[in-house]
């Protein structure tokens, strides 16, 4: 068990340091990915195999496929890759890099006082519903609530108005003096290819 | 009757207040009412009063009001009283009538001014600090109305405060006589810490009783004061700021610096004569003091081409005989001098006013001219005043005055020979320059064409201070008799050869030489005096003495640059630094901390970081 | 121990990585690491109050990656780039 814990362990921290070195966006994205998986296998480790599930399901599942989604959308092609090449100097890595490092020598110098063994019992999905049910209700309201926060600024934030794009796409059709409007016809000066 | 004594300085008082609070919405007929009313309440009741003295004269000859108590501290105690005696009585008349006449010539004078009644308001609190001074029964009293009249002083001069050269006139004549007034103060506070009071007449009898004559501090404290009366009065060497104050309206200089405040330290030293007594060699000094200004005065009098400059200098010179005479121990003479010296100078100040006015504001002599057909009545009159300044025999007030000083410059307890010739010159510079002035102005060809001519409200007071000061002379013998139970009489110590009236007559001779010479060289024969002055000789000395005899120049050198030049180096001294050292700190942090608002999310995200690992650092090492 | 390596990975990676959506990810690196950090601790002690924990900071997580997300479209849309700093405008 324990070698289990310390190879996911290890799985993850090296994906995550891969995703925080990659050019492409997309390569970064599925080292995330992998990164989240590694964690799922711990938490299964430590006994708790709901939150492993879910963090499988909604982590690496809905909100990766969003972010996969987003990038694709955004359509960055090449020029971005240049970009992060730019961007990413060895020097800038230096000040975040002590910051952080100072921030993990505390936080183990922290921990350092308690043992915890792993193993022991496992607190079984039934456990977990009960006190949601339970003493946790309110929070669970409030988590619904903050998702249709969530929704409805996301979807107002990604509304677009339709008639500038409405606007283009009839320029673009004057251009080519052909009877407008009609999209079958709208390749009507390109030669036509013999079906 | 007498009981309404606190009414004299309550009027002019409580009218300034008025003015001051509403007089900006009240007509000019009304604001002049007002003004000139309350002088002429004022004087009407001296009037009242100065019969209820003379016919029924209280016991001791003099009459205390005490009205309340000022202050009282620890042993010091003053009040606010006033005192009456035939000295402040005299003083009190020519105030209060010489003020009114004043003030009713303004009400035309200044009739096209903005400030009218911020005008009368000034005028009015001068007036009402004047008789302060005069009424007062202790020495905080009379500093209260010595300063009041200083303050009015420099409102009054720098009247047309928009033109800077005015404000400047203004600062200088205050800044001096703050240096007399210092040297006052520190008089006074000598004499309480010696003597325990300031009550006059207290510490004079104490001042009588415990120092013996010529004892340290009585000389001191007497120059002390002397040095007070030097400042206000514009005597040797505090006298530079009179002349500059002719910036003022001519009102003003006639009321301020001609007829009343100027012979404020007259009065101060007329008062506190029992301490000049105790201190020979103090006495001596007001004589010196007085016969030195009066002839240098008199020699500057002689080269200005300013009309009020040249009455301004005659001022300065005619407190010199003033003073001179305090200085013999002929008190009432000088007294009767100042009072037809009231007369004759506002006369010739008001009517210098009238030329000024009726000229478009020309000011100097050499354009003017042929204005004894323009000007009738101010001609006829301004020749009377100066025959009296001029002290034209028998006729005149100034005759009998001044010739009195001269006479007891020889013959008074102090006099020397020395002073008389001095009084015999100044006589015949007095004569001179009066009589180079009215030839300049008012014969010979026509100069600057009138434009304005008086109304009746100019031209009554003047007829008025005429009949003065002729008539003032025959009051020689009632006021010298009535002053006698205020002041001591001069004592006639020697005569050695010369009598009264052998003096007399040398002194008429003298107005006649003056009168002659002035006659030939500005009248007759213009070219010789073009050509007196354009000479080596001539124009070095006529520079020289126009420019004061170079006090300007000295002080400037030896005070003014000194302190502008260590003024300037101290604006950034190491007290000062602690100051913009706040205000550097404050900047510096100011601009260090806004470098911290980058607007980049990256950079607050790292102070967070920072911010929760320093705390957790905290929390590991507490 | 885990869970502070892996926060402060994720902290590295935000304050390093100029382009937007790195910042986001990062964002759930750190997000993460602490929902790790509280399952471990409600495991330690038998507890189920971890994982609800967990529960909470993944809804939460939700959430914001779907505002984000948003946002991040409506920015490169506005700006024409990703760059972080670039969106200094309330600088000052």
């Amino acid at each position: 068990m324990e070698l289990a814990f310390y190879i996911a362990g290890a799985v993850a921290v090296i994906s995550t340091v891969l995703m925080l070195t990659r050019l492409n966006v997309v390569h970064a994205l599925l080292y995330l990915i992998v990164s989240l998986l590694g964690v799922a296998v711990v938490f299964y480790v430590l006994g708790a195999a709901f939150v492993a599930a879910l963090e499988v399901i909604i982590y690496a599942g809905a909100i990766m496929v969003l972010f996969v989604f987003v990038v694709m959308m955004l359509n960055l092609g090449a020029s971005a890759v240049e970009m992060e090449r730019r961007w990413l100097t060895p020097g800038i890595w230096v000040g975040p890099a002590v910051l952080a490092g100072i921030l993990i020598i505390e936080v183990i110098s922290l921990v350092r006082g308690s043992t915890a063994s792993l193993g022991g019992g496992v607190v079984g999905p039934k456990q977990v519903g009960i006190a949601l049910f339970g003493p946790y209700l309110i929070g669970v309201e409030l988590a619904s609530v903050l998702l249709l926060a969530g929704l409805v600024g996301a979807y107002h934030l990604g509304y677009r108005k339709v008639e500038k794009t409405e606007i283009q796409h009839d320029d673009t059709h004057k251009g080519r003096a052909v009877a407008g409007g009609d999209l079958v016809l709208a390749g009507a000066d390109r030669p036509a290819r013999t079906p | 009757m007498i009981r309404l004594l606190w009414l004299i300085p309550a009027l002019p008082f409580a009218s300034a207040l008025i003015l001051v609070l509403i007089g900006s919405r009240l007509s000019k007929r009304v604001a002049a009412a007002v003004g000139a009313g309350s002088i002429g309440l004022s004087a009407v009741i001296t009037i009242l009063v100065a019969i209820g003295f003379y016919t029924a004269p209280p016991p001791g000859n003099s009459y205390t009001q005490l009205l309340w108590s000022w202050i009282n501290v620890n042993g010091f105690r003053t009040q606010i009283g006033l005192y009456l005696d035939s000295l402040s009585l005299v003083m009190l008349l020519a105030v209060t009538f010489v003020g009114f006449l004043i003030h009713v010539y303004s009400a035309e004078f200044m009739i096209e001014d903005d400030g009218y009644s911020r005008f009368f308001a000034y005028m009015n609190l001068f007036v009402a600090s004047m008789l302060m001074l005069l009424l007062g029964n202790n020495l905080l009293l009379l500093y209260l109305g010595w300063e009041g009249v200083g303050l009015c002083s420099y409102l009054l001069i720098g009247f047309w405060y928009r033109d800077p050269a005015n404000g400047r006139a203004a600062r200088k004549a205050f800044i001096l006589t703050r240096v007399g007034d210092t040297a006052m103060s520190i008089g006074l506070y000598l004499l309480f810490t010696q003597l325990g009071t300031l009550g006059i007449q207290d510490l004079m009898q104490r001042a009588f009783a415990q120092w013996p004559s010529g004892s340290t501090y009585a000389v001191a404290a007497a120059f002390l004061l002397l040095g007070g009366a030097i400042g206000k009065s514009a005597q040797l060497p505090l006298q530079i700021w009179l002349p500059d104050a002719m910036a003022g309206p001519t009102p003003v200089s006639a009321l301020l610096h001609a007829a009343t405040m100027v012979t404020a330290g007259v009065y101060l030293i007329a008062r506190t004569h029992v301490l000049f007594s105790l201190a020979p060699s103090a006495q001596l000094a007001v004589a010196v003091v007085g016969a030195c200004t009066l002839l240098l005065a008199g020699f500057s009098a002689l080269t200005q081409h300013d009309i009020k400059r040249i009455l301004a200098y005659s001022t300065i010179s005619q407190i010199g005989y003033m003073f001179l005479a305090l200085g013999v121990g002929a008190w009432q003479a000088a007294m009767f001098h100042f009072v037809t010296h009231a007369f004759f100078k506002a006369l010739l100040f008001l009517g210098a006013g009238v030329i000024i006015n009726a000229l478009d504001d020309e000011h100097s002599i050499f354009r003017m001219g042929g204005l004894r057909k323009e000007l009738p009545v101010t001609f006829w009159t301004f020749l009377i005043a100066g025959c009296s300044l001029a002290g034209l025999p028998f006729v005149t007030a100034g005759f009998f005055s001044k010739d009195l000083i001269i006479w007891n410059a020889w013959s008074a307890q102090y006099g020397y020979p020395a002073f008389w010739i001095a009084g015999i010159i100044g006589a015949l510079l007095t004569s001179l320059y009066t009589f180079r002035m009215i030839f300049r102005v008012f014969f010979g060809p026509l100069g600057i064409p009138v434009t304005k001519r008086p109304g009746y409200r100019m031209t009554i007071p003047l007829v008025v201070l005429a009949f003065l000061s002729i008539g003032g002379g025959f009051l020689k013998q009632p006021l010298l008799g009535f002053l006698h139970s205020a002041l001591p009489s001069t004592i006639e110590a020697h005569t050695g050869g010369l009598t009264e009236i052998r003096s007399e007559t040398i002194t008429g001779l003298i107005f006649l030489i003056g009168l002659y010479f002035a006659y030939l060289f500005h009248l007759q024969k213009r070219n010789w005096a073009d050509a007196l002055v354009s000479g080596p000789v001539g124009r070095s000395l006529h520079q020289w003495w126009f420019a004061d005899w170079g006090f300007d120049w000295i002080y400037d050198k030896v005070f003014v640059q000194p302190f502008v030049w260590a003024s300037e180096i101290n604006k950034s001294d190491f007290i000062d630094a602690f100051y913009s050292g706040v205000v550097w700190l404050a900047q510096w942090f100011y601009r260090g901390l806004s470098r911290t608002e980058t607007g980049r999310v990256r950079w607050y995200a790292a102070g967070m970081a920072a911010g929760s690992v320093l705390f957790l650092a905290v929390v590991l090492f507490k | 121990m885990l869970a502070g390596i892996l926060f402060s990975l994720g902290l590295t990676g935000l304050l390093v990585r100029r382009n937007l959506i790195f910042v986001l990810m990062s964002l759930e690196v750190m997000l993460n690491a602490a929902g790790l950090a509280f399952v471990v601790a409600g495991a330690r002690w038998h507890q189920a109050d971890g994982q609800i924990m967990f529960l909470f900071v993944l809804a939460m997580a939700a959430a914001e990656v779907a505002v984000g997300l948003a946002l991040v479209l409506e920015i490169y849309r506005r700006f024409k780039s990703l760059d972080v700093d670039q969106l200094s405008e309330m600088r000052g």
